[in-house]
C-alpha cells in the first residue's frame, strides 16, 4: 500500500519534471528539472529493489553528467530561441518521421511473443540469496575481472591519446612558481620615498626602479625575450615603471 | 581463476603504467630512457611468455596454448624491432616524446591479449586496446597534416570495422547464447544449431577482422595510413599488429566456428584471391615506397590467407611460418625506409633510392635481400613462407588458389625487382645521411634471418607445426 503510494508520487514527479525538461524556456531550468527527474528515477529503482542502479544513477548521472550539462549550458552562449526558430518549418518532416516510427513500434509490439520461460524469469529479477550489489560485484570484479581491467586499460590509452594529440606547452603561458614568490623581497619591487609636505609628485626625486621582476622571470624561464613578445614586454614595462609613472 | 596464466599481460601493463609515471614525473626529455625501459619490458614479457604454463584462465576467457605462445613471441620481437628503429627518426622529427614507447607497450598488451582471447568479449576489448593505441600512434606527428589525416582516417574506418565486428558478435550471441569459444564450438558441433542469424553474425565478425589485417575488400585505409603515419609507426603497423590480427582470425575461425568450415571457406577463398591480385597489380604504379609497401602488405595477407582457406594443420603451419618470415623482412625493409634521409629530411620516393648501391652498398644489399625475399626468390625466407602455404593448398586440392598465388607472385616480382633495378642500375643520387646504429641493427637482424632462414628452418617449422596442431587439438 505505502509502496504503491510512493511509487505513484515518484512516478508522477518524474513525468512532470521530464515534461518540464523539454518545455521550459530557460535551459538552466531544463537541466535542473533533469536532475529532479534523475532523483525520482533513482527512487523508482530503489522501490524495484535495484539499489545499485539507483546509486549509480545518482552518482554518475547527477554527480557528473548533469553537472557537466549545467556547465556547458552556462558557459556556452547558445541562443535557444534561435535554435527553435526552424520548428515550424521542419514540423511536417519531423511529424512524418515520428508517425512512421510510431507505426513501426506498434507493429513490433503487436507481433511481440514471449519466450516460454520468460515469464518465470520475469518474476525473479533478483538473484537468489544475495544482494544485487553483491551479485553485480561478483560479476564485474570476480568473474569478469580480466575484461574489467582490460576496459580500464582502454580508457587509459584514450586518456594518454587525448593528451598526446592535444596538449601543447605554450611558450607564453605563465605558470605560478611558489618558490619564486617566496624568494621575492619588498626591495625588489618597492621604493620607499619620503615626500615632504606641500611638494608635488614632479619635484620628488624618485630612485630608478629596480630591474622589473616580470622580465627577469621571463628570462629565467627561458621564455621568449621580453622585447620580442609585445604582450610580455608591455606587461613587464608596465609593472617595472609603475612607481615612476608620475613623471 | 588461475590469473597467473596471464602474467605476461599483467606484468606488461603494470610496467607500461610505471614507465608512463616515470615519464610524466621526470622533467625534460625522457624518450630514450623510456624506450630503453620499454625494450626491457618487452624482454621481460618474452621471458614470461616462454615460461607460461598452458591452460585456461578467468573462467575460460583467456587461453594459453602453444599457438598463443608462438604468436606472442613473434609479436614481442616485431614490436622490439619497430621500437629500436624509431629511436633516431623520432628524435630528428621532433616526435621524441615518452608517450610513444608507452603507447607501443600498451598496444603490445592488447595484441598479447588478442592472441590469448578465448571469448568474444575479451577478443573485442583486446582488439580495441590495440587499435586505439595504434590510432594515436598514426597521428603522432600531430603538426603534420598527413599524419593527422592518417590517424583520423584510421580511427573512423577502424571504428566502422569495430561496429561491424560488434554487430556480428551480438548476432552470434543472440543466436547461440554464449560468448565463449569452447561453448560455441560445442554448440556448433551439432549442425542444426548453425542458424542463419549465427552465420550472418559470423560473416560480420569476419568482415571486422578482415579490416584489421587489411584484406581486400576492407583494405582502403592501408595505403593512406601507411603513407601518412610517421615511418617508424608504419613499421610497427606493418609487423606486430598484423600477426596479432591474423592469429586472432585463425583462432576465431578454427575454435568457435571450426565446424562451419564449409560456410566460411568460400569467403576466404575470395578474400585471399582478391588480396593477392590487388596487392600485385595496384603496387605497380606507385612512386612512393611507403604506398608500395602498403599494397605489398595487402598482397602478403592474401598469401597468408591461403593457409586459412585450406583449413588443415598444414595450412595453419604455413600461415605461421609466413608470418615469421613476413615480420622479419618487413621490419628490415622499413628500417631501410626510415634510413632514407638526406640533409635531415625524410624521403619516400622510389627514385630517391637511385644508385644506392654506389653510395651505401650495405643498405642496398640488405634492401635487395628483402625485396628478393618478398618476391619469393629462393633461398630467401619469403620463398619458404610461400612454399609452405602453396604446398598446403596443393595437398588439400586447392589448385586455383595455388596457381593464382604463383601467378600474382610473378606479377609482384616486377615491382620488387624495379626497386632493385633503381638501386643498382640508375645514376646515383646524392648519398643519404649517415645511418644510425639502431637502424643498422634492425637491418642486420632482418637480413640475417631472411637470408639464413633455410639453414635453420627446423625449429621454426617444428614450433609452427606444434602451434597449429594445438589449435586443432
Amino acid at each position: 500500500m505505502i509502496v504503491a503510494f510512493f511509487f505513484y508520487v515518484f512516478a508522477a514527479i518524474l513525468l512532470v519534471s521530464a515534461a518540464a525538461v523539454v518545455s521550459s524556456r530557460n535551459p538552466v531550468h531544463s537541466v535542473l528539472f533533469l536532475i529532479l527527474a534523475f532523483f525520482n528515477a533513482a527512487a523508482l529503482f530503489l522501490i524495484a529493489g535495484a539499489e545499485f542502479l539507483a546509486m549509480i544513477l545518482l552518482i554518475v548521472y547527477v554527480g557528473a553528467v548533469a553537472v557537466l550539462f549545467l556547465f556547458v549550458v552556462m558557459m556556452l552562449d547558445v541562443n535557444f530561441a534561435e535554435l527553435r526558430g526552424g520548428f515550424q518549418r521542419y514540423l511536417p518532416i519531423g511529424a512524418t518521421v515520428g508517425v512512421v516510427l510510431l507505426v513501426e513500434l506498434a507493429l513490433v509490439l503487436g507481433g511481440w511473443k514471449f519466450a516460454p520461460d520468460a515469464m518465470s524469469l520475469r518474476f525473479a529479477p533478483v538473484p537468489e540469496a544475495t544482494h544485487n550489489t553483491a551479485a553485480l560485484g561478483d560479476l564485474i570484479y570476480t568473474q569478469y575481472v580480466f575484461l574489467f581491467q582490460a576496459a580500464g586499460l582502454v580508457l587509459l590509452v584514450a586518456m594518454i591519446g587525448a593528451i598526446v594529440l592535444t596538449l601543447r606547452d605554450r611558450q607564453t603561458s605563465r605558470h605560478q612558481s611558489i618558490e619564486r614568490q617566496h624568494a621575492r623581497r619588498p626591495a625588489d619591487t618597492l621604493a620607499m620615498v619620503s615626500v615632504p609636505l606641500g611638494v608635488g609628485m614632479a619635484e620628488v626625486s624618485v630612485p630608478p626602479p629596480p630591474a622589473p621582476p616580470a622580465r627577469r622571470l621571463a628570462h629565467a624561464d627561458g621564455h621568449a625575450d621580453g622585447h620580442a613578445d609585445p604582450h610580455d614586454a608591455g606587461a613587464a614595462h608596465g609593472g617595472g615603471h609603475h612607481d615612476g609613472g608620475g613623471h | 581463476m588461475n590469473w597467473t596464466l596471464a602474467l605476461p599481460e599483467i606484468t606488461l601493463s603494470i610496467l607500461a603504467m610505471a614507465i608512463l609515471l616515470f615519464g610524466v614525473l621526470r622533467r625534460g626529455e625522457s624518450f630514450s630512457v623510456c624506450s630503453m625501459l620499454t625494450l626491457g619490458a618487452l624482454l621481460i614479457g618474452a621471458v614470461l611468455v616462454i615460461g607460461q604454463a598452458r591452460g585456461f584462465a578467468f573462467n575460460g576467457q583467456y587461453v594459453v596454448d602453444p599457438f598463443a605462445v608462438f604468436a606472442k613471441l613473434l609479436i614481442l620481437a616485431g614490436a622490439a624491432l619497430a621500437l629500436v628503429s624509431a629511436q633516431d627518426y623520432n628524435r630528428e622529427e621532433g616526435l621524441a616524446r615518452f608517450e610513444y614507447p608507452v603507447l607501443m607497450l600498451l598496444a603490445v598488451v592488447g595484441m598479447l591479449a588478442m592472441v590469448s582471447a578465448n571469448n568474444f568479449m575479451s577478443l573485442y576489448l583486446a582488439l580495441e586496446l590495440q587499435s586505439l593505441a595504434l590510432y594515436v600512434l598514426a597521428a603522432f606527428a600531430r603538426d603534420e597534416l598527413r599524419s593527422a589525416e592518417a590517424g583520423l582516417k584510421y580511427f573512423v574506418l577502424g571504428a566502422l570495422a569495430s561496429g561491424l565486428l560488434l554487430y556480428g558478435i551480438s548476432l552470434v550471441y543472440g543466436f547461440s547464447g554464449t560468448f565463449d569459444f569452447a561453448a560455441l564450438a560445442h554448440l556448433l558441433s551439432d549442425p542444426s544449431h548453425a542458424s542463419a542469424g549465427l552465420i550472418v553474425g559470423m560473416v560480420f565478425v569476419i568482415a571486422g577482422l578482415a579490416f584489421k589485417i587489411s584484406a581486400v575488400p576492407f583494405h582502403m585505409w592501408t595505403p593512406d595510413v601507411y603513407e601518412g603515419a610517421p615511418t617508424p609507426v608504419t613499421a610497427f603497423l606493418g609487423t606486430a599488429p598484423k600477426v596479432a590480427a591474423i592469429v586472432l582470425l585463425l583462432r576465431v575461425m578454427f575454435v568457435p566456428f571450426g565446424h562451419l568450415t564449409s560456410q566460411w571457406t568460400q569467403i576466404f577463398e575470395f578474400v585471399s584471391i582478391a588480396s593477392m591480385i590487388l596487392g600485385s597489380l595496384a603496387a605497380i604504379g606507385q612512386t612512393s615506397i611507403k604506398r608500395l609497401m602498403a599494397y605489398s602488405s595487402i598482397g602478403h595477407m592474401g598469401y597468408a590467407l591461403i593457409g586459412l582457406t585450406v583449413g588443415t594443420v598444414d595450412g595453419l603451419r604455413g600461415v605461421l611460418i609466413y608470418m615469421v618470415t613476413y615480420v622479419f623482412m618487413s621490419a628490415g625493409t622499413f628500417a631501410c625506409l626510415i634510413a632514407m634521409r638526406r640533409r635531415g629530411r625524410a624521403l619516400e620516393k622510389i627514385s630517391d633510392l637511385a644508385g644506392l648501391a654506389r653510395t651505401d652498398g650495405g643498405m642496398a644489399l640488405a634492401l635487395a635481400i628483402f625485396m628478393f625475399s618478398m618476391a619469393g626468390i629462393p633461398p630467401l625466407s619469403g620463398f619458404f613462407g610461400k612454399l609452405y602455404v602453396f604446398l598446403a593448398a596443393v595437398r588439400a586440392g586447392y589448385w586455383t588458389l595455388a596457381i593464382i598465388g604463383v601467378l600474382t607472385s610473378v606479377v609482384g616480382a616486377y615491382y620488387y625487382l624495379r626497386v632493385i633495378k633503381v638501386m643498382y642500375f640508375d645514376d646515383p643520387a646524392p648519398a643519404f645521411d649517415r645511418r644510425p646504429v639502431g637502424l643498422s641493427f634492425v637491418l642486420g637482424v632482418g637480413a640475417v634471418v631472411t637470408t639464413f632462414f633455410f639453414v635453420f628452418p627446423a625449429p621454426i617449422v617444428g614450433a609452427a607445426q606444434a602451434a597449429a596442431a594445438a589449435l586443432f587439438g
